[in-house]
């Protein structure tokens, strides 16, 4: 018998135009704390999706060995019985139940046909004991922090006999303390045999938890670090998650001229009364004419959040700080004054916020600026018509007709249809959420080319960006943030992978 | 040959827009030949479709309503409510028809802006704040016609736009003249219309349909116009009734499908995040089509109330679920941004007809309910099945 617990082998997984894994190796010895890093994008979700059930047998190529038994998962209850448990970044506990409903939710104690309620209580007692939860089972979990919520998943996932245990990025919405406290329970299960399987960015907790570390990039394993070799360094995993070299996937672009600064943001914070925080805080910003701004940063850093409170607030932060355009201050209240003055936002979650998928191409060309295509209110359709081929030609938009719903094309098509969009306000700063995530490289290769068409008609880009090969090979300057602040401003010499990293894993 | 592929592919790629169309004219034929006749005959043609009206009306302004995901249960005893008041104003204080009606219009759009900034502002779910209107507005009725039970009204005028019809100048042949020249026009301006929109395409150098496929589409829409006038001629010519539905799904046709606004409409239940992204004022969309619905029950109300000649203490009862119903079979999709204002018409009269067909047919009421059911059951089961083709 092998001492592996959990062996992937050649795992490969394909989604419509994109490779997300191939040929991934990843092996769990028993009882040991195994950490999966890479980049945004790298395929850690997607591997784990495949590992749980998510994406069903059949679906992906490869292997699955657990406990040295070929296994076919074709839903997630089957992995859950043969004792895999998973914890998701979103916590998927219910607010408004107690502690004992939750951990038990959906694997209900019974007597007979019935719930037994004392024996669910008793045994919740138990289990929150295991994770050393202070509080009655009775407690509602709204009434938890989200520490402690976190702790409540981890009891209903030991509560099905779990013995590999799956986090992903369970401390990405923790403060310090009860990030502590986790990783010391963690370890704890560590000693009762439980294996670990956790996905995180915050390299300092993965230096001080992990017994291996595997890197991902671009859907392959890079490769498997040994702590206890002491192989196990920020350095080492830096290197590794980044270590691709900037091909020419990124269009040079000649006689740069940069202007004057058309956008100023001094002592920019944004407070979200929902979350009841800050998202933005006090970032200090500009963008010239003529000039590609990067923003790097990890996923939850307040790249978005930023985005979002200079195009007209749509999410109604409280705004402080002074923004200036042109040198005069502004103060956009809807998204339409923000149009108006020159912004256009292309969003991150182009399904889900950017398009109207049920519409054609046309339709959703004209939708930022039907001024555009009208007089007096009355719309004029072969002028709709006729701008949107020459969107569809100049964006090198792939699709039999313009009457093409756009929720059937791909990615990168509708990627582009969503930049069309923009454009067609003739906005003077872009702002690019995420531009290339989900599509091809070839396609990537035909954005790049349009944002550089663009910066030399003299428009100037914001670019957001999880991918760091993208920043850097774009960009002319760039910010990286972390936890909604600007944790530094780097130029082009100063800028590598590992400085930017560094900045953003604080 | 050329020209029935072309025939083929135009019907498959809009067989979610025909679909209805198909629907209603197998409806009408099966009900034609099973009374011989006597379902397409003239007088049975006219008292179905102003038998359709108030409800027509209802389901136009529900398709913009269910466009933008919401619903709007208090439109049935709203327009019996403001139906009830045209009768006050018109028996017992003397205002004139002409006051009476541009005021109880007012009044709807009033009380549906209300609706729209409970439900856009407030935030309360559409169906609870409308059920709660259509509570509040059932009270209302009762309470105004508590003292003097049914009103009945005497005003010739205000009874005409429920029973009465379009003179008709002089009769030829026993046929209603005003009835077949308004509907010659009708038929002139159809054709002006989509030649002139062919045109205009071409000097922008687009692909149009093939020249024989036109004409046969202009022949074929001209005849259908010219055969319902033709029957509605035979009988007392067009109704006022009818002329008011024409003249709303034309304004309502128009306002969807050619203006900014109704771009807006559909943008904002297609997606509605994205919509305020795109600089769209989410709520003031909603306060429009709220608004709109209000105005539309206000038109349903005085519709009803005179094709009575009088006010109820029922009346509007069920009217809402009617509309709702005739919007689905009309092609409204409940997911959001999809349905036509053209579609809640072509609904509202297939309910009518499938009701008038089955009277004529001697069809006991409880049938009649439970075949209704499974008409509207059916439409959208035939709109999911085709969306799913489409996806």
């Amino acid at each position: 018998m092998s001492d592996y617990i959990l062996e992937m082998n050649n795992i490969s997984k394909e989604f419509p135009g994109v490779k997300a894994l191939s040929n991934v190796n990843f092996k769990v010895r028993k009882g040991e704390i195994h950490c999966l890093v890479g980049e945004n994008g790298a395929g850690k979700s997607t591997l784990m999706k495949v590992l749980s059930g998510v994406y069903p047998y059949g679906t992906y190529d490869g292997d699955i060995v657990f406990e040295g038994k070929v296994q076919q998962f074709n839903e997630i209850t089957d992995s859950v019985k043969v004792g895999i448990g998973i914890i998701y970044q979103e916590l998927a506990l219910f607010p408004d139940l107690t502690v004992y409903e939750n951990i038990f939710a959906g694997n209900e104690l019974k007597k007979g046909p019935f719930v037994d309620w004392n024996k669910t209580i008793v045994q919740a007692t138990g289990l929150l004991e295991k994770v050393k939860l202070k509080v009655t089972p009775e407690t509602l979990i709204k009434e938890l922090g989200v520490g402690k919520q976190q702790l409540v998943e981890i009891a209903k996932a030991l509560s099905k006999d779990v013995n590999l245990l799956i986090l992903d990025e369970p401390t990405a919405a923790l403060n310090e303390d009860d990030s502590e406290n986790l990783l010391v329970l963690l370890k704890e299960l560590k000693n009762q045999g439980i294996s670990c399987i956790m996905i995180s960015h915050k390299l300092k907790e993965v230096i001080s938890i992990a017994d291996k570390v595997t890197v991902l990039r671009d859907g392959q394993t890079i490769c498997t670090l040994n702590a206890s070799n002491g192989e196990v360094s920020e350095n080492v995993i830096i290197k590794n998650m980044v270590g691709r070299d900037i091909e020419d996937i990124y269009p040079k672009r000649l006689n740069k001229k940069i202007g004057e600064t058309i956008l100023e943001l001094s002592d920019w914070t944004a407070y979200d009364s929902q979350l009841g925080r800050n998202v933005v805080k006090n970032v200090q910003l500009e963008v010239k004419k003529g000039e590609i701004i990067g923003i790097a940063g990890l996923m939850g850093s307040g790249r978005t959040e930023l985005a979002l409170s200079i195009f007209g607030n749509p999410k109604n932060y409280k705004l402080q700080g002074n923004m200036k355009m042109f040198g005069e201050t502004k103060e956009l209240k809807h998204t339409s004054e923000a149009i108006k003055a020159g912004i256009a936002y292309v969003t991150e979650d182009r399904k889900g916020d950017g398009l109207f998928l049920l519409q054609d191409i046309k339709s959703n060309v004209s939708a930022a600026h039907l001024k555009g295509i009208s007089t007096k209110g009355i719309l004029n359709l072969n002028e709709e018509v006729k701008i949107g081929t020459e969107y569809k030609d100049s964006l090198y938009i792939k699709a039999s007709s313009l009457e093409q719903i756009v929720g059937k094309l791909s990615g990168g098509n509708q990627q582009k249809v969503s930049l069309g969009k923009w454009l067609f306000t003739g906005p003077k700063i872009l702002i690019l959420d995420e531009p290339t995530r989900g599509i091809d490289v070839g396609a990537k290769f035909e954005i790049y080319t349009i944002m550089n068409e663009l910066i030399n008609e003299g428009m100037s880009i914001i670019m957001i960006s999880s991918e760091l090969g993208e920043v850097l090979g774009m960009s002319d300057r760039i910010y990286v943030m972390a936890e909604g602040s600007v944790k530094g401003e780097l130029t082009m010499e100063e800028a590598t992978q590992e400085t930017i990293m560094e900045l953003a894993t604080q | 040959m050329n020209f029935f592929k072309e025939a083929k592919a135009l019907v498959k790629a809009n067989i979610r827009d025909y679909g209805m169309y198909i629907a209603l004219i197998v409806i009408m034929l099966t009900f034609t030949i099973m009374t011989n006749g006597l379902f397409m005959s003239s007088r049975n043609i006219s008292n179905l479709l102003d038998s359709a009206g108030y409800i027509a009306v209802l389901a136009v302004g529900m398709t913009l309503v269910i466009v933008i995901r919401h619903i709007d249960l208090s439109v049935g005893f709203l327009a019996g409510f403001l139906g009830a008041i045209a009768a006050i104003f018109l028996t017992q204080m003397g205002v004139s028809v002409w006051i009476t009606i541009p005021v109880i219009l007012i009044f709807g759009a009033l009380i549906g802006l209300v609706n729209g900034v409970l439900v856009a502002k407030i935030g309360i779910p559409s169906f609870v704040a409308t059920l709660a209107g259509m509570l509040i507005f059932r009270g209302a009725l009762l309470q105004v016609t508590e003292k003097t039970g049914t009103i009945i009204i005497k005003d010739d005028q205000f009874n005409a736009i429920g029973n009465g019809f379009i003179p008709s100048i002089m009769q030829i042949n026993g046929l209603h003249l005003l009835t077949l020249l308004v509907g010659l026009i009708g038929i002139l301006l159809f054709v002006y219309n989509e030649i002139s929109n062919r045109r205009n395409k071409m000097t922008y150098g687009f692909e149009v349909m093939s020249s024989g496929l036109f004409s046969a589409k202009l022949v074929l829409i001209s005849a259908i116009i010219g055969y319902i006038t033709w029957i509605l001629a035979g009988y007392n010519g067009l109704s006022w009734t009818v002329i008011i539905m024409i003249v709303v799904v034309v304004i309502y046709h128009f306002l969807s499908s050619k203006t900014v606004l109704g771009r807006h409409i559909y943008a904002v239940g297609s997606n509605p995040e994205a919509a305020h992204l795109s600089g769209i004022n989410v709520q003031k969309i909603t306060y429009i089509v709220f608004g709109s619905m209000g105005m539309l029950a206000a038109l349903s109300g005085i519709l009803f109330t005179s094709r009575l000649q009088s006010a109820t203490t029922t009346a509007g009862t069920l009217f809402e679920l009617d509309a709702i119903a005739a919007a689905y079979v009309g092609g409204v999709s409940s997911a959001g941004g999809v349905g036509k204002v053209t579609g809640a018409i072509i609904g509202a009269i297939v309910m009518a007809s499938l009701s008038s067909g089955m009277n004529l047919l001697g069809v006991g009421i409880s049938y009649q309910y439970m075949i209704r059911g499974g008409v509207l059951a059916g439409a959208v089961i035939f709109d999911v099945m085709t969306r799913k083709q489409r996806a």
